[in-house]
């Protein structure tokens, strides 16, 4: 590649794409434009710079997360229909509409957006927003890094939509295994786009699980002992845990294979002494706790969706805190299932998949306990019902399929094939999306004041899990026949692509039921004042979060809640207290800085896959001098005052 | 309906629960950093004898300059602490005194590091010379950047306090620089360990 | 955390940091005057290497002194615990690896695989 000082190794090829390429670009750029426009047109710029990017708040945060995260399913959805597309097509003679090439770009962005910027998306998107009201807690431990959190989250997501338009995307797959991932065959830029929009992104990640890791551990409100706190907080307690402990080995294992590339060294390369086994270790030893990270908010939010709509207290609360901390113990000795045939020994397998079978143990243990909690319970099936007797079905076949290829010699058969493919959908689709939109349509009215239309919730319901069981179950099938991952070809030969094309018509019908969904928020919008809820607490919930206003003022509690059992708010709510007098309140000023790093970030990463090392300087530079600012700033906090509280808490919401 | 409305908030407290969660918050980045040190530390591990032709340990640690590197960290882990009992006390002019002091011997240490791996370099024993070689300079070149940083950091630290005095914001972040400091030690010894004296046996 | 320094004194720094030079040493001149070798050494060397971390981390880093509970030790034990099945997992498991799959290192950049 060519190399100049003042661009490095960006030239204007880098913008030539082909025709389907170009079209998304443009597409982006349109939605961009019409974005900028419509600030533009209705003089909301100071508001957006005001209330949204210096926002410290977390409930704002959280919903900034849920916006990309948003953006990122829409993204994430259309890389999923052109894979089925082209594999429905590319049969015999017939070579689909992608390149090889082009199709491996799409299911590296694919695997990479879904879990970087949807997954981890959710984990802090349902962090932000519920875990300080479920502690009683007014903020998270430290609101700038929140701050920071976010933006470099979005600096990683930038990035990685940047490659769509600047130069391509990595073709190595989403975990992206060296010596391919080496300069040696993957000389562009695509890798290193890679590289640093997942680097930027789960640096984000770990300064999040930090924060709340903090918050949980210091900010819950007086009396509330680890035992009295609501199940999902548990859930993000050992998320965070997680995170803390398995992102590090994350960002270590970029920074060596970013070093192979940009200073020619030799820690994974097919020569020079490299042992690219160690990367796929390492990768995996990230990579297993990261599908707990996952999952573990969705078995939170399920936890508190099967309570409040049985009318019941959830069953065996200890026994759930437990299968949470065993699960957490576990998931850091099983990662090695990821590489059975990479061509260990007998016993480093064996002892591997008898770690991995016992995981299902927990987990079972916390399904039945959700299942018993609705014995007896007065049901109510409402859309996040729905969505968690879906999960049900679909995670059950999912984790089935999991302890399948826990065995060794199942798996040899097995890996890599679509039968590894159709098992993490339905564990991650089952559980982690399943579980988000039980947690959307659950706290929807919490934050916005009104409820969603069921009737459109429960469409969208059932057209994803049909859609979902069409474009999945055939996959399970494919895979014992021997169809392999990522083919963009196969021989008419194989009698593969009949179900390839049922599995079209599922991502279709997800695809609809995505467009109801959209609908759903639309119209309730629309018509929200027939949807309203006035008391904070349309579901008769058992936990803190609806005793608040919806949505909940910027200090969410007037009075921090004193806390004497388990589902706090239930058992408040049917006593009568008197008011306490109210109190100043000690609140973080807002501030631009944390996007502003990140943005010196989101330059820093374009500059290292560019080359173009003069900006390297600047860019770190200029991240460095921020961060002092922003360590050398005098008042970091104002005060709140009590009279301010007082005119809120009594109706007067837009009072200044 | 109540129209009690008290009186401030206790700031004295706020800051001391800021200083409690910032501490805690930090030690817990501390634990994060030892499992970013832990994955370089098994990747070296891993490619310790992947030397494709090029020098091992032996033919290029001098282990007398190691133990010369090692004994200023250590001593200036040892004035650090001097450094937080001046801070304690809020006496101004022996803080900036130990804090220079410490600065100037975690300059040295990094002078010294940056002296030997310039050498290396230069008879050709760069990062790209074998898999050895380059899990030796990132596994020790980040522990030396997190050095720096830390050089920095005392830097600012020094000029605010010239400036400021001791506000709670700056002893809030000497108690995280100190822990710093002595967490970058403890790392040092098992990079003297199982870099410098495993490499040369 | 400085209510539980109130207890640390000159002393207790001094006492660290004449330990670790001590344990510094003996270390350095077991290697260099080659006065222990093979498992013995290893041995050795990972032992006085471990209980000056422990050294450093209880006189200046206050492991263990402050109030209950204890976070920030139990924070600390349980990274260890993650940190020996990472660290130790890994080279058990490319240990295992490299001898199945690898063939000697090549001594060479011009020796070439068969």
């Amino acid at each position: 590649m060519t190399h100049n000082a003042l661009f490095g190794k960006l030239t204007r090829s880098a913008f030539e794409h082909g025709a389907i390429v170009m079209g998304a670009g443009i597409l982006m750029l349109l939605i961009a434009c019409a974005v900028i426009g419509f600030l533009t047109y209705t003089k909301r710029w100071k508001w957006l710079w005001k209330e949204w990017i210096s926002t410290l708040d977390p409930k704002k945060i959280g919903v900034m997360y849920l916006i990309v995260v948003i953006l990122m399913i829409f993204k994430g959805l259309i890389d999923a229909g052109m894979i089925r597309a082209q594999q429905a097509l590319a049969v015999g003679a017939a070579q689909g509409y992608l390149s090889a090439d082009h199709f491996q770009q799409i299911f590296t962005a694919h695997g990479t957006t879904m879990i970087f910027f949807v997954g981890m998306g959710i984990v802090f998107s349902v962090s932000n927003l519920l875990i300080p009201l479920q502690i009683g807690a007014r903020d998270v431990a430290f609101p700038f890094l929140n701050s920071l959190s976010f933006w470099l989250f979005a600096a990683g997501f930038l990035l990685l939509n940047a490659s769509l338009a600047i130069g391509d995307f990595s073709a190595c797959g989403w975990v992206g295994y060296p010596p391919l991932s080496e300069l040696e065959f993957s000389p562009g830029v695509g890798v290193d786009y890679w590289i640093w929009s997942v680097q930027i992104t789960g640096i984000g990640s770990l300064f999040g699980g930090l924060n709340f890791f903090a918050t949980i551990f210091k900010m819950r409100c007086p009396g509330m002992t680890f035992m009295k706190m609501p199940v999902f907080v548990w859930a993000m307690l050992a998320t965070m845990v997680l995170i803390l402990f398995a992102f590090p080995i994350l960002t270590a294992t970029l920074l060596m294979l970013s070093l192979d590339r940009l200073m020619d060294m030799h820690f994974f390369t097919a020569s020079g002494g490299g042992n690219p086994m160690m990367y796929v270790n390492l990768i995996w030893a990230w990579g297993h706790p990261e599908v707990y990270i996952l999952i573990l908010p969705a078995f939170g939010i399920f936890s508190e969706v099967v309570a409040t709509f049985s009318q019941k207290r959830l069953f065996g609360y200890v026994s759930m805190v437990w299968a949470i901390i065993f699960i957490t113990f576990l998931s850091f000795i099983v990662w090695l299932h990821h590489f059975f045939t990479m061509g260990a020994s007998a016993n480093v397998n064996a002892f591997f998949g008898a770690m991995t079978m016992l995981i299902a143990i927990p987990t079972g243990v916390k399904i039945f306990n959700w299942l018993f909690t609705m014995h007896h319970g007065r049901i109510h099936f409402t859309t996040p019902m729905l969505w968690f007797l879906g999960f049900v079905f679909i995670f059950t076949i999912g984790g089935m399929a999991g302890v399948l290829l826990s065995i060794a010699p199942f798996d040899f058969q097995v890996h890599n094939s679509l039968f590894l493919v159709a098992h993490f959908h339905s564990v991650i689709i089952g559980g982690v999306v399943f579980g988000f939109f039980a947690g959307f349509t659950y706290w929807f009215p919490k934050f916005t004041g009104f409820v969603l239309d069921e009737k459109l919730g429960k469409w969208a319901f059932w057209l994803w899990i049909t859609g979902f069981l069409l474009a999945f179950m055939p996959l399970y099938i494919l895979g014992l026949m021997g169809a392999t991952r990522r083919l963009s070809h196969y021989d008419a030969g194989t009698g593969w692509q009949p179900y390839f094309i049922v599995a079209s018509v599922g991502v279709i019908l997800i695809t609809i039921g995505v467009g109801f969904q959209v609908l759903q928020v639309f119209h309730s919008w629309r018509w929200r004042e027939k949807y309203r809820t006035d008391t904070g607490d349309p579901w008769n919930g058992r936990t803190l979060e609806w005793s608040t206003a919806s949505p909940p003022p910027l200090y969410n509690f007037a009075h921090v809640p004193e806390v004497h059992e388990r589902d706090a708010f239930w058992a408040s709510k049917h006593r009568r207290s008197p008011i306490p007098p109210y109190e100043d309140i000690v609140i973080p000023k807002d501030t631009p800085i944390g996007m502003i790093i990140a943005a010196w970030s989101f330059v820093l990463g374009f500059a290292i896959i560019w080359q173009i090392f003069w900006l390297v300087a600047v860019s770190m530079l200029g991240l460095i001098l921020s961060a002092i600012y922003r360590l050398s700033e005098k008042e970091t906090e104002y005060v709140f005052p009590a009279k301010q509280v007082f005119r809120i808490e009594h109706g007067d919401r837009y009072a200044p | 309906m109540n129209t009690e409305i008290a009186m401030h908030p206790n700031l004295a407290l706020h800051h001391e629960e800021t200083y409690e969660k910032t501490v805690f918050g930090f030690w817990v980045y501390l634990m994060t950093d030892c499992l970013l040190f832990g994955s370089l530390f098994a990747t070296f591990i891993v490619l310790s004898h992947a030397t494709f032709g090029g020098p091992s340990g032996k033919e290029i640690f001098s282990l007398p300059y190691i133990l010369a590197e090692t004994f200023v960290l250590l001593t200036s882990t040892y004035t650090c602490g001097f450094l937080g009992f001046a801070a304690r006390k809020k006496e101004k002019t022996k803080t900036l005194l130990w804090l220079f002091v410490t600065f100037l011997l975690g300059l040295t240490f990094v002078v010294m590091e940056v002296r030997e791996f310039v050498l290396l370099v230069l008879e050709g024993n760069g990062w790209s010379r074998s898999g050895f070689l380059s899990a030796y300079f990132t596994l020790v070149g980040t522990h030396g950047t997190h050095v720096s940083f830390g050089l920095i950091w005392m830097l600012v630290l020094f000029f605010q306090i010239l400036f400021r005095d001791f506000t709670h914001d700056i002893r809030r972040r000497m108690m995280c620089l100190r822990l710093f400091w002595h967490f970058l030690d403890v790392v040092w010894i098992f990079i003297f360990t199982f870099v410098y004296l495993f490499g040369v046996i | 955390m400085e209510e539980h320094f109130k207890k640390a004194t000159a002393r207790s720094y001094t006492f660290g940091f004449a330990s670790c030079i001590i344990l510094t040493l003996t270390a350095y001149f077991l290697v260099f005057y080659r006065l222990l070798t093979g498992y013995a050494l290893i041995l050795t060397l990972s032992g006085l290497a471990v209980i000056q971390a422990i050294v450093q981390l209880v006189f200046f880093l206050y492991l263990g002194k402050e109030r209950k509970p204890r976070i920030n030790l139990l924070t600390f034990l349980f990274m260890a615990l993650v940190l020996v099945v990472i660290v130790g997992g890994s080279l058990w498991i490319m240990y295992s690896l490299n001898e199945r799959t690898m063939m000697t290192h090549p001594k060479s950049p011009t020796e070439r695989s068969r």
